[in-house]
């Protein structure tokens, strides 16, 4: 039985961590610090810690307040409100201002579940990519990778976009140490390449294993980072694969899919398919509902690579 | 304590020259904001030559007060007094607008003594509550010092971090409201009234001192009234005259958002010598 974790739980504990250590850290939210988890920082040291209630704007152009000040910033509430209700902050106070920023949202994507479209955000990373310079967006795959990416995240200057889910996630094998901008290989192949970031990776990792039983052998890449881009893991595989599928717990249009056509188109063009989300708001439903009804499972990626490997 | 005459003329004398800046500076960038500029120039020169804690050969010293222009399309104001000050050389004034320029249309981290850039209104506020955050958490004496606009506090951002200051007790932390009644479109009041406005920042536990905003006797006496208060932070509402000191700008709309013409400049130099 593989092991399943809250991403969200690695997070408040990873900034108790850091937090001993640092006390330039400062984490901020907006009355959903118990489900983001940074009430475990806000009880070890409640003089860095700042609830501003139900009010992002004001948490995001806040934190850019703190940050022009030399504090390294952690600012989570769930990825709709972060990302859609703050969006004016954080392009204009804290990334072009280039400020320590670090959003961390959580319950993100459709499997936020019975909450419905309102709290489903599917959107958030095309949101975060249209900010001209500076954001560095990182999707974890698990809760390792989640301790990593904090870890890292008060290490790397600039500000920077974490999205987490709400739901346990199983924790991947053999993803090697997190470097920002750095994609991992988890599964050689040399038939077709299937890239994904967050709970698609395991997904994409299923997929491989039925596709690799019916003779198929697909590369599998966790692209952690969506900004900047692991252009040249992508122009590799391109290079050596008859195709890519891109596979993601968004939208298809502006997230990581858009992000890697781009690189593909531009240097090395080849036929690619999407496992997204396509034209459509969510709904209230259980994950695994969800994700079957929105084209979001290996079955779903399976399908994908064998539409492109029929075309040779 | 009351200030010496001799202070409070030469801080006149400063606003003065602050204005006649704003002018040259807008009328050869062909474009920009008086209005606004004009009408906070007396509270500018308060702030950059007596109240701030500031040195201007050490734009990032810790200690310094802070000031943020959350209504940032008022920035020529604020670059005048900064090249005033000593921040940078005045002949970059004559660059304001220009590619490439240190001085960008609306105020941004490149140029010398800009703490954040701002533009988008209704920020400002919340980014001065995180300086004064920040001076809780350091245990440093610093102040904050945010001039806001009165058409701005029309953003809802602008209240969310009024009831946050209070909450924290910021009273290192000071608004000032540029009441000069008129924003883009027309006078605030018939485009969306804010009134009564000392009522509200009351009502959010703000201390409020109203004030004439050209009178330097009352700008210098109301931030040392709010220098007083210890358990909350201060708003100053200053009412002001928008386009104040060039007779033909004075309460007109169309100069919150246009600059003089060659003829318009020199009347308004002359006015103003």
């Amino acid at each position: 039985m593989l092991e399943k974790l809250y991403a969200r739980d690695a997070y408040g504990q990873a900034l108790v961590k850091l937090g001993k250590d640092n006390p330039n850290i400062v984490v901020l939210d907006a009355d959903l610090s118990g489900s983001t988890r940074t009430a475990l920082f806000a009880k070890e040291f409640p003089k860095r810690f700042f609830n501003f209630g139900v009010a992002e704007q004001n948490m995001m152009a806040t934190a850019a307040g703190l940050a022009s000040c030399g504090k390294i910033v952690f600012a989570s509430t769930f990825a709709m409100f972060a990302v859609g209700r703050a969006w004016d902050q954080v392009r204009n106070s804290i990334c072009s201002n280039n400020f320590d920023v670090k959003i961390v949202a959580t319950h993100s994507g459709l499997t936020v579940g019975p909450d419905g479209s309102s709290h489903q955000a599917i959107e958030d990373i095309a949101l975060m990519r249209a900010i001209p310079a500076n954001m560095t967006i990182v999707v974890p795959c698990d809760a390792h990778e989640t301790t990593q990416a904090i870890y890292t995240a008060v290490k790397t200057p600039g500000p920077m976009y974490i999205r987490l889910g709400r739901s346990k996630v199983t924790t991947i094998e053999g993803k090697g140490d997190f470097q920002i901008g750095k994609s991992c290989s988890l599964r050689q192949g040399r038939d077709i390449t299937i890239i994904a970031c967050g709970i698609m990776v395991e997904q994409a990792l299923k997929a491989s294993v039925e596709l690799s039983k019916q003779g198929i052998e697909a590369r599998v890449i966790n692209m952690h980072t969506v900004r900047p881009l692991d252009n040249q893991a992508i122009i590799k595989a391109a290079e050596e694969t008859k195709g890519i599928v891109v596979c993601e717990e968004h939208v298809i249009n502006g997230g990581l899919g858009s992000a890697i056509d781009d690189v593909v188109l531009a240097n090395k063009p080849i036929f690619m398919a999407r496992v997204g989300i396509k034209e459509r708001f969510g709904q209230s439903g259980e994950g695994d509902e969800l994700m079957a009804e929105y084209g979001l499972t290996a079955n779903d990626i399976i399908k994908a690579c064998k539409q492109i490997l029929d075309r040779y | 304590m009351m200030p010496p005459q001799d202070k409070i003329k030469q801080l006149e004398a400063k606003a003065k020259i602050l204005r006649k800046s704003v002018i040259q500076m807008l009328s050869t960038a062909a474009s920009g904001h008086p209005g606004g500029s004009l009408s906070s120039a007396d509270i500018i020169s308060a702030l950059y030559f007596h109240v701030l804690r500031h040195d201007p050969k050490n734009p990032t010293w810790p200690e310094r007060d802070r000031f943020h222009l959350s209504k940032g399309h008022a920035c020529p104001i604020v670059y005048a007094a900064l090249a005033e000050s000593g921040y940078f050389p005045k002949q970059e004034l004559t660059k304001l607008r220009k590619l490439g320029s240190l001085l960008q249309g609306h105020p941004d981290r490149r140029t010398p003594g800009i703490e954040v850039g701002s533009g988008s209104l209704g920020q400002g506020l919340s980014v001065g509550l995180g300086m004064a955050l920040a001076a809780k958490i350091d245990k440093k004496d610093y102040r904050v010092y945010v001039l806001l606009g009165d058409g701005e506090v029309q953003e809802g951002n602008v209240w969310e971090a009024a009831m946050a200051s209070a909450h924290y007790k910021c009273e290192n932390l000071c608004a000032i409201v540029d009441h000069n009644g008129f924003q883009i479109d027309g006078k605030v009041n018939d485009i969306m009234n804010i009134e009564p406005l000392a009522e509200k920042w009351k009502a959010f536990g703000w201390n409020t001192i109203s004030i004439d905003g050209h009178k330097m006797e009352e700008i210098l006496k109301a931030f040392e009234q709010a220098a007083m208060v210890l358990d909350r932070p201060s708003v100053i509402i200053a009412n002001t005259v928008k386009g104040k000191g060039v007779s033909f700008m004075e309460h007109v709309a169309d100069f919150h958002g246009r600059a003089p013409n060659n003829d318009e400049t020199k009347q308004a130099l002359e006015e103003l010598e």
